[in-house]
C-alpha cells in the first residue's frame, strides 16, 4: 500500500505529461522534412534509382519462364550494369536517414530556436521523441510511396496483379526497411546531441556508415579466426568458427538487412548463414509460406527494432542532462 | 495574499567547482520592472535559465507565480514568457509560421491560433511583413518578433535576457517603448542588461550583478545614495588664477570635494551648486566658460561600484 502512494508520489514530481506539445512538434518536423530541398534530392534520387533497377530487372524477367514471385523478383534482379534494387535500398536508406536527422538537435542550438521552444510549456521529451517521430514517419512516407510505385510499373508491365503472399513479403520488407533507416537516424541524431557543428555530426555519422559498409567484413575476417578454434579438424569446429563469423557479421545493421531482404524476397531461401550439406538431405527446393519465412527473419527484424530504440534512448539521456544554454 | 511574482532563497547554482550563481535572493513584487545589471559572465542568464526551470539549482528555493520551476515547469513556463538573448527563428519559416509553431505548443485551441498570432504581431507593428520569410528580416525585427512570441501567451511575467542588444540607438529606443507600454498594462517584466542608460529609463527597481552575487538592489536613486553618497557633480570649466578658484570653491556650503584637471574644476557636492559655484567663480576674477552637472545615472553609480569593490580587493 504505501509504496504504492510512493509510486504515485514520485510519478507526480514532474508535473504533466512528458508528451504535451508531442503532435505539435511532429507536424512541424513532418512539414518541415516534406517541403524542405533536402527531402526532395533525396527522392529524386530514390526515385531514379527504382524506376532504373525496375525497368531493367523487367527486361530480364520478360525474358524468362520462371512465373513465381515476379513482384519480388522486381527488388532482387540484378542485371549489369545496374545491381539490385535491394543493393541500392541498403546503401541509400542509412544516408536519406542521416540526411534527414544529422542536424536535428544541433540545428535548433545554433539557431538559437532551442531555448526559446523549451521556453514553452512542453518537457524535452516531447522535442526529441517529435523529431524522431517525425523523420521516421517522413521515411514511412517516402518508402510506401517507393513500393506502391514499383508495385505500380509492375501491374502496368507485368499484366498479372501481385499475389497476396508478394504483397504480405513486400510489406514485411517494407517494415524492416523503416527501421533500417530508423537505426540510422537515431545514431544520426545522437550524433547531432553530441556534436555542436551539424557537419561534424553528418560526418560522424557517414563515418560509422562507411565503417559498416566498406571495413566490418574485412574485420570480421580478422577477428573471427582469432576468437574461434585455430585448427579446424572436426565438423563442431568448423559450425563454431563459422557461428562465430555469423555473429560477428550480424553487429552490423547492414547485415541484418541483407538477412532479412534474402529471406523475405526470396521465397525459396530457408537458412542463413551456414549450413552443412547433412542438413540439406532429402530437403524439396519449394518456396517457404510466408509464416516460415517471418519465423527465420524474426530475430533479424527484432534486432533491427531494438537498435532503434537503444541508439534513440542514449540520444535521449544524454539530451535530458545537456545544458541549453548555448 | 502576497503579490510577489517572483521569489527566490539563497538560490546557488555551480558548474562543477565554478560558482555562477551564489545565494540569490531576490524579490518582484506585481506590476514591477526589474533590472538585473552587470557585466557579462555575472550570472544573469544563469539566474533566469533557473527561474525557468531550464536549469537545476544546486541549492535554494524559486518560487514563480506560487510555482517551483524544477517541480511544476509546465505551470510555470505556461505563464512566464521567456524572451533569450539573440532570440533565433526558423529562417525558412514566415513569422506567421513561427509563431503557430509556439503557439501550438502552448497548447492554444486551435480555433483561436490564427487570432492570437496575429493580434501579438499587431502589436510589435509587423503586420506588413507577416507573411515574409524570417530570413529576411532585420536585427530590429527580429527582437519585435521575439517579443509577439512572448505575448502569444499572455504571459503574467516577462522575462527578457539582453533586450536591447545588437539594436542600434533607435531601435533600442523603440524597444525600450514597447516595454514601456507593457508595462502600463501592467504586466511584471524581469529584464537582464549591460546597457545600463537604457535600462535606467524604464526600471523601477535595478539589481547589480557581480561574479554570481547581487551586491545592490533598489531603486536607481536609492543606489545613487548609497554609492555616490547622493553626491552631485558639478564641471565648470573656468579662465583666471586656478589656485583661488579652487579656493573659493572649496569654501562653499555643501561641496564635498574639488578637482581640478585640464582646465576644469570637478565638484563633488551634497546638492546641485551650479548657481553658487557660477557666483564664486565670478567673485573670485575668473572667466566662466561652461557649467555642467551630471545626473546620476546608473553608469556611475556602476562604476563606482566596481572600482571600489577592486579597491578594497586590492587592499
Amino acid at each position: 500500500m504505501s509504496r504504492s502512494t510512493e509510486r504515485i508520489k514520485k510519478r507526480d514530481e514532474r508535473e504533466g505529461s512528458p508528451w504535451t506539445g508531442l503532435s505539435a512538434v511532429l507536424t512541424k518536423e513532418m512539414a518541415d522534412h516534406l517541403t524542405g530541398a533536402r527531402i526532395l534530392i533525396l527522392e529524386i534520387l530514390v526515385l531514379l534509382t527504382a524506376v532504373g533497377t525496375i525497368f531493367t530487372a523487367l527486361k530480364s524477367i520478360n525474358s524468362t519462364d520462371d512465373n513465381q514471385f515476379l513482384y519480388l523478383r522486381l527488388f532482387t534482379t540484378a542485371q549489369d550494369p545496374l545491381p539490385a534494387f535491394v543493393f541500392f535500398l541498403a546503401i541509400l536508406v542509412p544516408l536519406i536517414a542521416i540526411a534527414l536527422s544529422f542536424d536535428s538537435i544541433n540545428g535548433e542550438f545554433n539557431r538559437r530556436t532551442l531555448s526559446r521552444v523549451l521556453a514553452q510549456p512542453v518537457y524535452r521529451d516531447a522535442l526529441l521523441l517529435g523529431k524522431f517521430l517525425g523523420g521516421l514517419l517522413t521515411l514511412t512516407m517516402v518508402f510506401s510511396a517507393i513500393w506502391l510505385l514499383i508495385f505500380g510499373i509492375g501491374i502496368f508491365k507485368l499484366g498479372v496483379p501481385p499475389t497476396a503472399e508478394e504483397t504480405g513479403r513486400a510489406l514485411w520488407f517494407l517494415l524492416a526497411t523503416i527501421f533500417y533507416g530508423g537505426i540510422w537516424m537515431a545514431l544520426a541524431m545522437l550524433f547531432s546531441s553530441i556534436f555542436r557543428s551539424s557537419a561534424t555530426a553528418a560526418l560522424a555519422s557517414i563515418a560509422v556508415w562507411a565503417f559498416f559498409i566498406f571495413f566490418w567484413n574485412i574485420v570480421v575476417g580478422l577477428l573471427a579466426p582469432v576468437l574461434s578454434p585455430q585448427q579446424i579438424t572436426t565438423v563442431q569446429d568448423l559450425v563454431t568458427a563459422n557461428q562465430t563469423q555469423l555473429l560477428l557479421s550480424r553487429v552490423s545493421p547492414i547485415t541484418l538487412y541483407a538477412d532479412i531482404a534474402t529471406i523475405m524476397l526470396q521465397p525459396t531461401e530457408r537458412f542463413l548463414g551456414f549450413v552443412l550439406p547433412v542438413q540439406l538431405d532429402r530437403a524439396i527446393k519449394t518456396p517457404l509460406p510466408l509464416g516460415q519465412s517471418i519465423l527465420v527473419i524474426w530475430p533479424q527484424l527484432t534486432g533491427l527494432i531494438a537498435a532503434t530504440i537503444l541508439i534513440f534512448a542514449i540520444c535521449y539521456v544524454l539530451f535530458q542532462r545537456q545544458e541549453i544554454r548555448a | 495574499m502576497n503579490n510577489l511574482v517572483l521569489e527566490t532563497k539563497g538560490l546557488t547554482k555551480h558548474y562543477g567547482d565554478f560558482v555562477a550563481v551564489d545565494n540569490l535572493d531576490l524579490n518582484i513584487k506585481k506590476g514591477e520592472v526589474f533590472g538585473l545589471l552587470g557585466p557579462n559572465g555575472a550570472g544573469k542568464t544563469t539566474t533566469i535559465l533557473m527561474l525557468l526551470g531550464l536549469t537545476e539549482p544546486t541549492k535554494g528555493q524559486v518560487r514563480v507565480l506560487g510555482f517551483d520551476p524544477a517541480r511544476q515547469p509546465l505551470s510555470v513556463k505556461a505563464r512566464v514568457g521567456y524572451m533569450p538573448d539573440q532570440v533565433g527563428f526558423y529562417d525558412e519559416l514566415t513569422a506567421r509560421e513561427n509563431l503557430i509553431y509556439i503557439a501550438k505548443l502552448n497548447g492554444i485551441p486551435r480555433d483561436q491560433l490564427k487570432n492570437r498570432v496575429e493580434e501579438a504581431i499587431e502589436r510589435v507593428h509587423l503586420t506588413q511583413v507577416i507573411d515574409k520569410r524570417v530570413n529576411t528580416f532585420s536585427r530590429g525585427m527580429r527582437q519585435r518578433l521575439g517579443l509577439a512570441d512572448v505575448l502569444i501567451k499572455n504571459p503574467q511575467l516577462i522575462i527578457m535576457d539582453e533586450p536591447t542588444q545588437g539594436l542600434d540607438p533607435e531601435l533600442a529606443h523603440e524597444f525600450l517603448g514597447l516595454i514601456h507600454s507593457l508595462k502600463e498594462e501592467g504586466t511584471t517584466i524581469l529584464l537582464s542588461s549591460h546597457l545600463l542608460h537604457q535600462v535606467q529609463v524604464i526600471c523601477d527597481r535595478v539589481g547589480l550583478f557581480s561574479k554570481g552575487r547581487m551586491v545592490l538592489q533598489g531603486t536607481v536613486p536609492e543606489l545613487a545614495r548609497k554609492v555616490l553618497g547622493g553626491a552631485y557633480r558639478v564641471q565648470i570649466k573656468a579662465n583666471g588664477p586656478d589656485v583661488k578658484l579652487r579656493k573659493a570653491l572649496q569654501s562653499l556650503p555643501e561641496v564635498n570635494k574639488v578637482d581640478f584637471a585640464n582646465g576644469v574644476f570637478e565638484i563633488e557636492a551634497r546638492k546641485d551648486v551650479r548657481a553658487d559655484a557660477a557666483d564664486a567663480v565670478i567673485k573670485a576674477g575668473g572667466r566662466l566658460q561652461s557649467l555642467n552637472v551630471e545626473s546620476q545615472s546608473l553608469d556611475d553609480i556602476y562604476t563606482r561600484y566596481f572600482e571600489e569593490v577592486s579597491h578594497e580587493s586590492v587592499n
